[in-house]
């Protein structure tokens, strides 16, 4: 117990590679030019004092409506004579500091309520969001004018009104959030480390909720200006002498058809100031959005792009049904390429089963999903390589073609049932699709055909399961109907995903021996990925152990098993508990596998290797068949005595 | 029930848990009639002696993380009691929850959630040493360094943030935190079930060496066999929130009594076996809402007869040898 | 289903009493007397008092909301004092128009907003997706009451193509298109912001549901791209996308009070403008109750389509 050395490798501090916020937010020049615009007007706005400027609120019935560029009058004047740069400076002052002090009014009281209800649940979170839920039953602006009727028109009045109103807003966004948080685990560890639940809620969650309610903040400060000019507008909100932007525009729209300019201008300026603050305000939301910073909300095209580049295309080796030759798949993510797979060979025999083994990050639920072209691009793609299915190079066929192989000659059976069934279709809508897109059948047989799938894999009563959504299944009846689903077509390949990892272990058995059964019945051939060496004893033949992105070990399951020779492969069968053995030691392996980003030379397991010499670290090192079906990628191999 | 405490109680009874139920749900509707209950945990007896490590597993939805969340006082039961060294859990988590938290502390399934992602690894260990200590500050700094040397990591960590590290290292983290309180129990949930294997490995070998170093009692709960049977001295199977057998772990691995943990043994993968059993697709867990009255297994049992649809069997209705190994079962398999 | 949509009519009703509660208390918190409100400030003392006791201002504050929700229910709003007639003939009369303006908007926001999302989505980073975002970012932008001056100065003034304010042309109008005529530009400023929120939000979804696992089952099925944006995908959007809807037209009711100003278009917005600055105090009581009520029932029709389209809401 003792050999669990210091761990003392850390992963670099990127401080480079992961730029600071404002970094981020200036490399948008969408944003950075909303900020540029909204920092201009905020300046002239609160220099308004300081510059000469005409005394806005003065009357020279001499001088009305002078029309723009008049002298003296760079905008010309309004209906009283009145200069209009001065207005429109001390007004946008006005808009700027009522809805400013609007939003922070209702990002305040809403937050709290938020924070409050989200986190102590139960009757204080019914009673607040009731309220809430109350007040949002009110149109919003029908409710701000209520309430300006009942306090009287003027700006502060408008000013609360706008608040309040909007309240309900800030506060249904952050008790959500605040309801998540508070489910977290480290809220339930906070309390265990003795801190009280007013520390747990300002201390522990709203550091994590404060992104959102600056968001929340940048992405309704424009609206609020905008509400309160609009009551303004109406006559409801400044009154005269006072100008906010929006009782400028109230009032030029009187004389809109003699003197457009007086309410043409203020609109200009309510639009440039609502339209900084959106531009800036999108900009901080994707800085601070989780979702949005790390890019995740890219569309994924239908196929993995393919960029062989100047490479010859490996020829196919002619062995199996499915031939994969030196397939590389790349991920481009801020800059850096990580090669998740880097040079896969396969060849899969008809009904045969050959197991992927490794851990995560290894590329082997890549590269299950490599070979039919549904690695997610951006920002995955095929970089090298080759995947013949019956001889035909799958990377280089039409999308039309790929689509009627993808369900038909090879079928997938992925990891999470729930996940992978579309939760607004019925199982048999589903199943039916499935069958519908590759066979022309008549409605009638298609639905015949579906029980008959169901049947097929032990579903009781499959008929009126056709009409069940996929929630009201358990977990391995989910799973049975996505094994139905890729058997709908008499695929010759499927390519199961840790298919059974999701599942408890009792219902795990009943799928593998599903699976198995029905291999053996049809004669087809599995490429089943797993992490788990006892899930590979149960279903495959042959297995190859994958270790960042390539395949260390090759071999039949039994040979493999009872003799590795690859260190790695020694180490991982080691250090899982066995059951019925309860007094053999763990061996840990120490240290972690390498990001494929930065790959060291020569053997990638060099590192945590017991057995590991200068000679191993350069170069690369080859994976050595030492027989048809034999083979492994290192320079001193275990056990080689005992294997032909 | 009384049998099952009193035979359990041989040795110094360190966590008592008398006949507990935990129900989610139920109270009445606003028009009337009850909202539906789903009793999570229910007439559950068990008893947790010093320095062991008590193993408990069970597929999902059988009740074993409600249990965890009981015994650190994070839940409260619905009825029954727990009892830590004598003294009512349920008052003690009322009345001074921090005086519980000295003494029973937590390790959780998924090591990066239980860290607050905005705090460095400094702050997220001294809040025990804050709230749940009296050391100053210096203190509390010597205890640091020691809780990172305990549970193999360089001090430099201290001041990152939790992103920055894998999922072995975050469990470590979560190790070093709860053993900041200085408990006499913790209670593992899962601590190596979101980890790649290569890592559960190390985390399961430090477990073993801080529970001898600190002369710690466990509660390891996790679905996988293999783990608990590695780890545990006692083992007990749970179905469907209740207790379906209890007792040492050689014991019930060799000779299990249940039919549901020969099921689960006989599912459970290892490397080198070919044949895995496998019951009929109907075979699934029973309606929570709608428990059946008799055996909860006795729909997927092959060897149930009308008196386990019909009579529920007690904790301790089948024993098995040593007078220290019970079974909720009518029928319990021959001793092979 | 059935059982589902009399449960939701059912939780409604309180939501609806809640409403008159609302309603009333803001009419009761207001400062000052009524009476002399109503009467103005010349009125005698005994005139005041006579009216105190004709609204029933000197009982408690239940009874009078025990008298004013009896009267309720029988139809009986009140009278507008300004317009001399019942309360609640003026504000159905008006609501109608209002409900013409306000729906058609919405008909339109809700199908340039679906359609201008799902283009943006699927031509992702494309010319059509920049050029909409953008546009998108000006509509919400503008403010609508600014847009509609300046619509009415192009299409009214200087093109003469569309009749600048109002509802139907005074001399020879009154059948549908001349309806039409005079709702084009109120009916477009209005559906403008909303459209822009629309579009925006069925982006986000479309683009967050394509990368869900059941997408990618969905193309390992075979199927054909069409299908699986246009039926996979689009109804899983569709389900976020609706509640959406349901709020916005919140937003377009609120927003027809700026638009029936600028346009002139007689109804309950601008009902409620006039009687605020002129103290019509029953008249805006009834006016927000009306549209308010109106308002929780079409978002009842947006729950209820919500659940049809998702089974695990059921």
């Amino acid at each position: 117990m003792t050999d669990t050395a210091h761990t003392t490798e850390v992963k670099p501090r990127r401080t480079s590679a992961r730029p600071g916020t404002l970094a981020l937010l200036l490399n948008n020049s969408l944003a950075t030019g909303g900020l540029f615009v909204l920092v201009a007007i905020c300046l002239i706005a609160l220099a308004a004092p300081l510059l000469p400027l005409a005394n806005p609120d003065v009357t020279a019935p001499a001088n009305r409506l002078l029309p723009v560029f008049s002298d003296g009058h760079l905008m010309g004047t309004d209906h009283l004579g009145r200069d209009l740069l001065s207005r429109l400076i001390w007004g946008t002052r006005v808009s700027l500091a009522v809805g400013l002090s609007a939003t922070f009014i209702a990002a305040f009281f809403g937050s709290l309520l938020g924070l409050v209800a989200g986190y102590a649940g139960g009757r204080v979170d019914t009673v607040i969001m009731r309220g809430i839920d109350m007040v949002m039953a009110f149109p919003y602006i029908l409710l701000a004018l209520a309430i300006v009727a009942v306090l009287g028109p003027g700006l502060l009045n408008a000013l609360y009104a706008i608040a309040l109103v909007n309240i309900p807003f800030f506060a249904r966004n952050i008790r959500g959030i605040t309801l998540g948080l508070s489910r977290r685990e480290f809220v339930d560890a906070a309390r265990l480390s003795g801190k009280s639940p007013a520390q747990i809620l300002f201390i522990e969650i709203l550091p994590n909720v404060l992104p959102v309610i600056v968001i929340t903040m940048s992405t309704t400060v424009g609206w609020m200006i905008l509400e309160t000019a609009g009551l303004s507008f109406l006559g409801l909100g400044a009154q005269p002498p006072q100008a906010d932007l929006g009782s400028m525009l109230g009032e030029g729209r009187k004389i809109l058809f003699t003197a457009p300019h007086v309410s043409v201008i203020p609109g200009l300026m309510i639009f440039a100031l609502v339209m900084s603050i959106n531009l800036f305000g999108d900009g901080v939301r994707d800085v601070l959005d989780p979702r949005l910073r790390a890019g995740s909300l890219t569309r994924p095209v239908a196929r993995t792009a393919v960029e062989r580049g100047d490479a010859p295309v490996p020829p196919p080796s002619g062995k199996g049904v499915l031939d994969v030759r030196d397939m590389r798949t790349e991920f481009e993510i801020g800059g850096s390429v990580y090669k998740a797979v880097g040079g896969v060979d396969l060849n899969l025999a008809e009904g045969e089963c050959l197991g992927i083994v490794g851990e995560s990050g290894s590329g082997k639920s890549v590269t299950a999903m490599s070979i039919m072209g549904l690695v997610p691009t951006p920002p995955g793609r095929i970089a090298g390589g080759a995947a013949y299915l019956d001889g035909e190079d799958l990377f280089a066929v039409s999308d039309r073609h790929i689509r009627k192989l993808r369900g038909g000659a090879v079928a997938y059976v992925f990891q999470d049932p729930l996940s992978t069934l579309h939760p607004l279709f019925t199982v048999g809508d589903q199943l039916k699709e499935a069958i519908g897109t590759h066979q022309p059948l008549s409605s009638a047989e298609v639905k015949k055909r579906a029980i008959e799938l169901l049947s097929l894999v032990r579903i009781p009563s499959p008929k009126e399961r056709l009409a069940a959504y996929p929630h009201e299944l358990s977990g391995g009846m989910r799973q049975r109907v996505c094994i139905a689903m890729a058997l709908a077509n008499d695929a010759k390949v499927l390519i199961a995903d840790e298919p059974t990892t999701a599942l408890d272990v009792t219902v795990q058995s009943q799928i593998l021996t599903l699976m198995n059964g029905l291999r053996r019945d049809r004669n087809a051939a599995i490429l089943f990925i797993t992490h788990d060496f006892g899930v590979v004893s149960a279903i495959c033949d042959r297995v190859a152990v994958m270790y960042a992105g390539r395949i260390v070990e090759t071999g039949r399951t039994d040979e493999v098993l009872a003799s590795p020779q690859h260190p790695y492969t020694a180490k991982l069968i080691e250090c899982v508990p066995v059951l019925g053995e309860p007094e053999r030691r763990l061996d840990a392996i120490e240290g972690r596998p390498p990001v494929v980003n930065n790959l060291p030379d020569g053997c990638a397991f060099a590192d945590r290797c017991p057995r590991a010499r200068p000679e191993c670290r350069s170069g690369d090192i080859a994976l050595v068949m030492s027989s048809e079906e034999r083979g492994v990628r290192c320079l001193y191999p275990l056990n080689t005595e005992g294997t032909a | 029930m009384s049998v099952v405490s009193a035979r359990q109680s041989e040795g110094d009874t360190l966590l008592g848990i008398e006949d507990v139920e935990r129900i989610f749900g139920g109270g009445r509707k606003l028009f009337g009639g009850h909202k539906p209950a789903v009793h999570a945990v229910q007439g559950l007896t068990l008893n947790v002696r010093r320095g062991e490590t008590l193993g408990v597993v069970g597929e999902s939805g059988c009740g074993k993380s409600t249990l965890a969340r009981l015994v650190v006082g994070l839940d409260l039961p619905t009825a029954g009691t727990i009892t830590f060294d004598g003294e009512d859990l349920a008052g003690l988590a009322k009345r001074n929850r921090n005086a519980l938290a000295r003494k029973v502390q937590y390790v959780f399934q998924d090591p990066v959630a239980s860290l607050n992602p905005r705090k460095t690894i400094r702050t997220i260990l001294e809040a025990p040493l804050k709230h749940l200590s009296d050391l100053d500050a210096r203190g509390r700094e010597k205890r640091l360094q020691e809780l990172l040397e305990a549970v193999n990591l360089a001090p430099e960590f201290l001041e990152r943030y939790p992103h920055e590290f894998s999922g072995g290292q975050a469990q470590r983290i979560g190790i070093a935190r709860a053993l900041a309180a200085g408990p006499e129990l913790i209670v593992l949930d899962e601590p190596v079930s979101a980890l790649d294997v290569s890592v559960q490995a190390q985390v399961l070998n430090l477990l073993d060496a801080l529970k001898e170093q600190y002369g710690l009692t466990y509660i390891f709960i996790s679905h996988d066999l293999s783990v608990v049977e590695s780890v545990s001295d006692r083992v007990a199977v749970m179905y469907f929130g209740r207790m379906a057998e209890l007792g040492p772990a050689k014991e019930i691995f060799r000779h299990p009594l249940h039919p549901y943990t020969d099921l689960l043994m006989r599912s459970a993968p290892a490397p080198g076996r070919h044949d895995l059993v496998s019951e009929d697709a109907a075979a699934e867990l029973p309606d929570p809402y709608n428990p059946p009255p008799g055996c909860a297994f006795a729909a997927r049992c092959v060897r149930k007869t009308d008196l386990c649809h019909s009579v529920r069997p007690a904790p301790d209705e089948a024993q098995g040898e040593g007078g220290n190994h019970f079974a909720a079962c009518h029928h319990p398999l021959p001793r092979a | 289903m059935a059982a589902y949509i009399v449960r939701r009519l059912l939780a409604a009703i309180p939501v609806l009493f809640g409403l008159t509660i609302i309603v009333f208390l803001i009419m009761a918190m207001i400062p000052g007397d009524p009476a002399t409100a109503i009467l103005g400030s010349y009125a005698t003392p005994e005139n005041v008092a006579k009216l105190n006791r004709d609204l029933g201002l000197d009982k408690t504050l239940f009874e009078q909301y025990v008298i004013w929700i009896g009267n309720l229910f029988q139809g009986d709003l009140g009278r507008s004092y300004t317009l001399n007639r019942p309360v609640l003939d003026e504000v159905l009369e008006r609501f109608s128009a209002t409900l013409i303006l306000a729906g058609t908007s919405l008909v339109l926001c809700s199908i340039f907003g679906l359609l201008a999302g799902i283009v943006s989505a699927v031509r992702q980073y494309g010319w059509a997706d920049k050029a909409i975002t953008l546009l998108v970012l000006i509509g919400i932008s503008t403010p609508s009451f600014w847009l509609g001056l300046i619509l009415i100065l192009i299409f009214a003034v200087n093109l003469r193509l569309f009749p600048a304010s109002g509802m139907y042309a005074i001399y020879g109008g009154g059948d549908l298109p001349d309806l039409i005529h005079h709702l084009t530009l109120p009916a477009l400023t209005l559906s403008v912001v909303a459209t822009g929120v629309i579009a925006r939000l069925t982006r986000t979804a479309m683009l967050e549901v394509l990368r869900q696992d059941y997408i990618r089952t969905a193309r390992a099925k075979g199927l054909s791209e069409r299908k699986v944006i246009y039926k996979h995908a689009f109804k899983s959007a569709l389900v976020g996308v609706v509640p959406v809807i349901g709020i916005q037209a919140g937003f377009v009711i609120g927003g027809a009070v700026y638009i029936e100003t600028v346009f002139q278009w007689p109804g309950i917005g601008s009902m409620l403008v006039t009687a605020i600055s002129t103290r019509d105090l029953l008249l805006v009581q009834g006016g927000v109750l009306v549209v308010a009520a109106a308002y929780v029932l079409f978002n009842l029709f947006a729950d209820v389509v919500q659940t049809l389209l998702d089974p695990r809401l059921r």
